[in-house]
């Protein structure tokens, strides 16, 4: 059963071939045989799980059985998950049981879902590699001395490595899109808004955006239709009519209109990369496609504006770790004062604490209009250049990444080069688009390289559609790392 | 040199929803700690605010209710600051654009009005509780006030003395439980004030440094902490000092403003628009259906006495000083609707008198409206006197035959004699006794005859219809 | 706009976190590095832009004026670092 389709699982467990603790224990098997060598969970709960199997068994005896019933999802970190360790990748959150449910992990238990555990992830979601874990970094699967990008590199490497069929994500700059992209896997970030963010631990709220991370397009969709939902806990979710995320998926690409951001093959574009994303164009206007270059002239400012947006927001939004009401807090201090200094310089590690101190200078007196103020402006000049370009064509396309995954240790020392990995994915999170990356090939070291599909607002299932047929004619997305 | 006193007031009033301003936790006072402290109260990881409709619409009410614009959108910002009563590490206000700008309060200063212009007035969450009690030398914490909505009133710098200070405080106090959007409750911290005051020589228009004063939860200590912070600037100014800003706490019991420590640096609050709550648009249908439900205001009341009931400015002022006051008085000219003056009398007399001995509140009072009516009615009717008319409401006041007027009429035997023949037996036999008077009357003493009218009065231990008295009187002084 | 060491003690005593003397150096070197990068933006003339703050142009949903919560004080604080009496315990708060 490792390696198969969701819809494939699903169908096994409604004909009974196989039942939920069956295939959940077949999952902590493989679990327990690779995780030690790849890191991919914090938290294995083999008890949890086979209890929510046992009561998944019972909902499809009762024939009570939705599309994922049954299914082990593996759940990134930083969902609030009632009684299991949620740690967010920290120190911090090291010994924190969470209290209650996140909505994304209310409704993958309402449909019962089983979860498989919870995955590893860089500190708070801020990285591009995994290393900034406090729980050590994840493995690539294809590579273990590669890295398999941030920061749901612990969803990313399971669902490679067949310890989950789908797990989910997390995506503020580019968390969903760049680890599947180096990992050889389908994701996607919906539109801001479609997925509640409530009880997903916050980093940048205004970019943040919970989603799928899967084997296939057709898998992503089935995940969405459990995940996408209005939330009244979240002043920020979106009331919309309920959609099947499938429903497209099987339409013609005909007459499809793809723009190619020109900006987005510029010098910084590796060559493996950029010969695999062409031959990947080339294979859409085989399926009918038509393309035309376009430009989004204010994506090169993307980075320096997200740099400003996404700190600032974090540096308040994590002003709520002070060592007081849960989490760590340190052994020894003075005073309340030292309490706090000392509970959050132990708590945290270096790179959260680097974004804590940019976000503060970018919000303090005298400087907030110079930068914050400045990068929100930019910010809609970077989503207005979207709003231009989606008029010529449906959706857009170009590399998820610069590069292929890199090793482990090679840019953790180096915070910027690290930043720029995320060049081609943080513009969509400031304008609050849908992107998702699909696998497309490999590099010379057998890495793998991900197509990035930017669609315009709400426009998912086309999206998946367009994923969806070019996995019809390919295989890249059928690869295993690891038999 | 003569100094002026400038002074600005922010208060904030306890907004009274069920539920706090961004969850569904009460907002009951006085529970167990922490008890009323949900999970977004405490500010676990992932938790999201959502505003609760309540809030915002006793926010519209007090700004109709002071003629400011209520803007929209308006927005909610992060104030951001470590402290322990505080969770989230920032408070969620109302910074650059808040939900009312403008608008003005009149306040009464002997027999003279004045107009106290408001800045603006926005929505905010209040915070938690430090205990301070021992607890291994530790301080406790606790949450149940975190979350609760607040209006932050503030003034411009329009009062000049402390008494227009705590005139307008009191004023304010009166209006947001006039319009029943804040208890009022003082003790349990339902309204709290904070004074900004400087000083400068007088004629001189720039404003002086100022300090802000905090913990000021009583207009008597508001009064005393502006007096002794006024004396200590204008000390320190003639000493030839400079005033340092700050935030300074008044200590009720050695009656002085000292420097609040955790205060000591100035903050760097660093603002800026919350990304978990979106604009605040209100809609003018919203602001027209809170219009329909505003109570008419004390203005207006006071306006209107003067043309229904034809009673004196001073009077429909007094009236008007409160939505309780003003209440009684019209529950009783209901049933009076002829004597306006005298149920005015007695309220602003007997009863506010009463209540200010007993320091007691008219909300709380014992004597119903409806009573009271019923005792002016005894008096009107010819049943009692005035002067029996107190001594029943005293024997009211004190709950005897359960305030009932005609029970404790008839149990102290205050029935006034009315009766033409008792009252002719009394004076004969006074005028017998008191020949020497009758004949000063009669050489043209008038004060002669009102010593006859007290010893009649006297003689019938009060209960002689004094008017019927005084006819008899004159007819046989005639004779 | 250059940022110096002293701005570097300045946020992060307004952020509450530590920076030992002989680490300052090498954090104002990363975040001067970084700033570079940002200072990036002042190349774009945005005079005439509306700032964005939100990725959706909506305005604020409200919630009913209803009690919806129950009392969890007793789940919330047994991850509690330390609590007595219901109270949560830090080092004496001065004010």
């Amino acid at each position: 059963m490792l390696g198969q389709s969701l819809k494939y699982l699903s169908a096994q467990l409604n004909d009974k071939k196989i039942s939920s603790v069956e295939l959940t224990t077949e999952y902590l098997n493989r679990i327990r045989s690779l995780n030690a060598k790849l890191n991919a969970f914090i938290t294995i709960n083999e008890a949890l799980s086979l209890e929510q199997a046992r009561m998944a068994d019972q909902l499809i005896a009762a024939g009570n059985a939705s599309p994922l019933t049954g299914i082990p999802i593996a759940q990134k970190d930083i969902f609030c998950t009632k009684g299991w360790l949620t740690t967010c990748g920290s120190k911090m959150l090291a010994n924190f049981t969470a209290p209650y449910n996140a909505t994304v992990i209310e409704r993958f238990n309402q449909i019962g879902a089983v979860n498989i555990g919870k995955t590893n992830m860089d500190e708070f979601a801020m990285g591009s590699s995994n290393e900034t874990s406090f729980f050590g970094p994840v493995k690539n699967p294809w590579d273990i001395h590669a890295v398999p990008g941030g920061s749901s590199g612990g969803s990313a490497c399971a669902v490679a490595a067949g310890m989950a069929p789908a797990a989910t994500g997390t995506d503020t700059g580019g968390s969903i899109r760049q680890p599947a992209a180096l990992c050889g896997i389908s994701g996607i970030k919906p539109t801001y808004g479609l997925v509640s963010r409530f009880g997903m631990i916050a980093f940048a709220s205004s970019l943040d955006q919970g989603g799928p991370m899967a084997k296939s397009a057709e898998d992503l969709a089935l995940m969405l239709n459990v995940m996408v939902g209005f939330d009244e806990r979240d002043s920020t979710s979106l009331q919309r009519e309920i959609e099947d995320y499938r429903r497209d998926l099987e339409k013609p690409l005909a007459g499809l209109r793809i723009g190619l951001p020109k900006e987005y093959f510029d010098q910084g574009l590796n060559d493996e990369v950029a010969h695999a994303v062409t031959q990947a164009i080339e294979e859409y206007q085989k399926l009918g496609a038509s393309v035309i270059e376009v430009s989004l002239p204010n994506a090169g400012l993307s980075i320096p504006v997200y740099y400003v947006i996404a700190p600032a927001e974090a540096s308040s939004n994590l002003s709520r770790f002070d060592g007081v009401r849960y989490g760590y807090r340190a052994k020894q201090y003075v005073n309340l004062d030292d309490m706090y200094k000392k509970t959050r310089t132990q708590g945290f590690g270096q790179e959260v604490k680097r974004r804590i101190l940019i976000g503060t200078y970018v919000l303090s007196h005298g400087y907030y209009d110079a930068y914050y103020i400045k990068a929100q402006k930019l910010r809609r000049l970077i989503a207005n250049d979207f709003t231009d370009v989606f008029k010529r064509c449906d959706v857009l396309m170009g590399p998820t990444t610069p590069t292929v995954a890199f090793d482990l240790g090679e840019k953790s020392d180096d915070p910027i080069q690290m930043y720029l990995s995320d060049i081609y994915t943080s513009s969509v999170n400031l304008a609050g688009l849908p992107g998702m990356s699909i696998p497309i090939g490999f590099g010379k070291k057998g890495r793998p390289i991900g197509l990035q599909i930017i669609g315009n607002y709400f426009k998912e299932a086309q999206m998946l559609n367009v994923a969806h047929q070019y996995q019809k004619v390919t295989d890249w997305h059928l690869q295993v790392p690891i038999k | 040199m003569q100094w002026e006193t400038v002074i600005g007031l922010e208060v904030h009033a306890q907004l009274s929803t069920k539920a706090k301003i961004f969850s569904g936790a009460p907002t009951l006072y006085g529970a167990e700690p922490n008890t009323q402290a949900c999970g977004i109260d405490i500010a676990l990881p992932g938790v999201l605010p959502v505003l609760n409709i309540g809030a915002v619409e006793r926010a519209i009410k007090f700004g109709l209710a002071v003629g400011a614009a209520i803007n929209s959108p308006s927005i909610f910002a992060r104030k951001n600051y470590f402290y322990p009563d505080l969770p989230k590490g920032y408070q969620i206000s109302q910074y650059e654009i808040p939900i009312v700008q403008g608008g003005s309060v009149t306040i009464q200063i002997g027999d003279k009005a004045k107009i106290v212009r408001l800045t603006r007035a926005h929505l905010e969450e209040d915070a938690g509780k430090s205990l301070h009690e021992d607890f291994h030398g530790m301080s406790g914490i606790d949450l149940n006030r975190a979350g609760t909505p607040l209006l932050e009133i503030v003034s411009e710098p329009d009062m000049r003395s402390s008494a227009e200070a705590v005139a307008y405080a009191k004023s304010l106090h009166a209006l947001v439980q006039w319009v029943e959007i804040c208890d009022g409750n003082m003790q349990e911290g339902s309204f709290r004030c904070d004074a900004n005051v400087s000083v400068r020589p007088y004629g001189t228009d720039k404003l002086g440094t100022r300090c802000e004063i905090k913990n000021l939860n009583s207009f008597r200590f508001l009064e005393k902490a502006i007096e002794y912070e006024v004396k200590r600037q204008i000390e320190i100014l003639e000493d030839g000092g400079r005033i340092i800003q700050e935030t300074r706490l008044y200590d009720a019991n050695e009656d002085e403003t000292r420097t609040m420590r955790s205060k000591e640096d100035a903050h760097d609050y660093r603002y800026f628009p919350d990304p978990d709550l979106l604009p605040l648009v209100i809609s003018p249908e919203l602001i027209e259906q809170i219009k329909q439900q505003l109570p008419e205001l004390p203005e207006a009341k006071r306006i209107r006495y003067q043309g229904d009931y034809a009673l004196s400015d001073y009077d429909a002022a007094v009236l008007t000083t409160s939505k309780a006051v003003s209440d009684y008085f019209e529950v009783m000219v209901q049933s009076l609707p002829d004597q306006p003056k005298l149920c005015a009398n007695w309220i602003m007399g007997e009863l506010i008198g009463k209540l200010n001995k007993e320091n007691s509140e008219i909300l709380n009072c014992s004597i119903k409206p409806e009573q009271l009516s019923r005792l002016l009615q005894r008096i009107i009717d010819g049943t009692i006197s005035g002067k029996a008319a107190k001594i029943v409401f005293e024997s009211m006041w004190q709950g005897e035959h359960a305030g009932d007027v005609d029970r404790i009429i008839a149990a102290k035997g205050l029935i006034q004699v009315s009766n033409q023949g008792e009252i002719e037996k009394l004076i004969d036999a006074v005028l017998e006794a008191n020949l020497q008077q009758v004949n000063d009357y009669k050489n043209g003493k008038e004060k002669a005859f009102n010593s006859l009218v007290g010893q009649v009065m006297k003689a019938s231990k009060g209960k002689a219809n004094p008017m019927q008295v005084n006819t008899i009187l004159r007819e046989k002084l005639k004779g | 706009m250059k940022i110096l060491l002293t701005d570097v003690y300045r946020i992060a005593d307004l952020a509450r976190i530590e920076i030992q003397t002989d680490e300052a150096e090498a954090v104002l070197g990363q975040l001067s590095n970084i700033f570079n990068l940002i200072e990036q933006m002042q190349t774009v003339d945005t005079a005439a832009i509306e700032p964005m703050s939100h990725a959706q142009e909506m305005k604020l949903r409200l919630r009913q004026d209803v009690v919806s919560e129950f009392d969890q004080h007793e789940l919330f604080q047994s991850i509690a670092p330390q609590v007595e009496t219901g109270l949560y315990l830090v080092p004496k708060v001065i004010e």
